[in-house]
């Protein structure tokens, strides 16, 4: 975002950054950057919060009355990531001959299909669809129980678009059959994480994946940093 | 520690394209003035092509009309639900709508940009390539002002 302020404004756009990283703002030499200390992948602050992200954007608008720069101001309001798991009940097992993440993905189909219903799109798709999301759980299954990833994936495994697809269908999910407000940044991340079937599934098969000496381009992305 | 200053400590020891100066547009008053968003989130229409991960420089322009477009950008390292429940949490373009009906800036541009952050540590394709062609497109629409917005 910072090289691209910097290319905006040799092109004659005057910009505004809402910077997530402050270090990096400062580095850059950014002619207009509003620190925002809110949670990654909220550059706005709050989700269905129109007068919060109205007052950032007014913030934001403020720094292009400065008669020169750089300027670097901090928002003063912080908002705190939330990690507790969203409260949201999982189907029950319905088939206890496959594997109970493949049970479960199963179950929550029809919530995901009301989500992709009402929303008008989905997230998931980057390597498979939603009729893939079974399939692709039984396949981290396969790796887990020791079969070796080449022989289940062949040499081209991109974990990233399957980790991907799987956390957005049951986000989609979630989101679908939760209750109430929006949740708290990270919220969904922990559920899936600790609670779904998949999201252990999904944990457990990195470890494999690292007992095989996969490559680290391979695993790194199947789960966020510290998980 | 959160998962968030987890990733801020990551990345504030990244390297970064060294600028010796800061360039300085000078807007026209906001209540003239035409604003664009331009993000890293990678928000793309279904239409368009996906972006394909990290040393993807290429950016998709988003038509004003633009809503159900799916967040693109591949990090497994930040929020996503929030964008699931409301875009604007990312792209305010509802916002910048409201804004120009109140008369409070002067005109929400036809058309927005996109790019994919997570960028190699050069940023140079972005820097000499597809930034000033994005910058460029933007130009030819009047744009005076851009938010930019990263995840």
């Amino acid at each position: 975002m910072c090289v691209l302020a910097h290319v905006l404004e040799e092109a004659g756009i005057a910009t505004v950054v809402l910077a997530s990283i402050r270090p990096v703002a400062e580095r850059m030499n950014v002619p207009r950057v509003l620190y925002c200390e809110f949670p990654l992948g909220r550059p706005l602050g709050m989700p269905d919060n129109a007068s919060f992200q109205h007052e950032v954007l007014s913030a934001a608008f403020d720094l292009l009355e400065a008669p020169e720069g750089p300027v670097l101001v901090d928002y003063p309001e912080i908002v705190e990531a939330f990690e507790t798991p969203l409260a949201c009940a999982l189907p029950p097992r319905y088939d206890p001959d496959i594997a109970p993440s493949v049970d479960e993905a199963q179950g929550l189909r029809a919530a995901y299909d009301r989500a992709v219903a009402r929303r008008g799109t989905t997230e998931v798709g980057r390597s498979i669809s939603a009729d893939g999301v079974p399939g692709a759980l039984a396949d981290l299954e396969r790796v887990i129980a020791g079969e070796h990833w080449k022989e289940v994936y062949g040499p081209r495994l991109d974990t990233l678009a399957i980790s991907h697809d799987l956390r957005s269908y049951y986000q989609e999910a979630a989101l679908e059959l939760a209750d109430g407000p929006a949740p708290g940044a990270r919220q969904v991340e922990a559920w899936f994480f600790e609670e779904t079937e998949a999201g252990k599934t999904l944990a457990v098969a990195r470890d494999a994946l690292k007992d095989q000496d996969a490559p680290d381009g391979i695993i790194f992305y199947m789960v966020p940093v510290g998980r | 520690m959160s998962s968030d200053q987890t990733m801020r400590d990551l990345m504030a020891n990244l390297p970064v394209p060294e600028f010796e100066s800061t360039p300085w547009a000078s807007p026209p008053p906001l209540a003239q003035a035409t604003v664009a968003i331009v993000t890293s989130a990678g928000l793309h229409r279904a239409d368009q092509e996906r972006f394909v991960g990290r040393g993807d420089v290429s950016y998709r322009m988003l038509d004003r009309s633009d809503r159900e477009l799916i967040l693109g950008h591949w990090s497994s390292n930040f929020d996503r639900s929030a964008y699931v429940s409301d875009h604007n949490v990312v792209y305010p373009i509802d916002r910048l709508e409201e804004l120009a009906a109140a008369g409070t800036i002067g005109a929400v541009a036809p058309r927005h940009v996109a790019f994919a952050g997570n960028q190699p540590d050069t940023v140079s394709e972005v820097r000499l390539d597809t930034g000033p062609a994005a910058a460029a497109e933007l130009r030819a629409d009047g744009v005076d002002v851009a938010i930019l917005t990263p995840v």
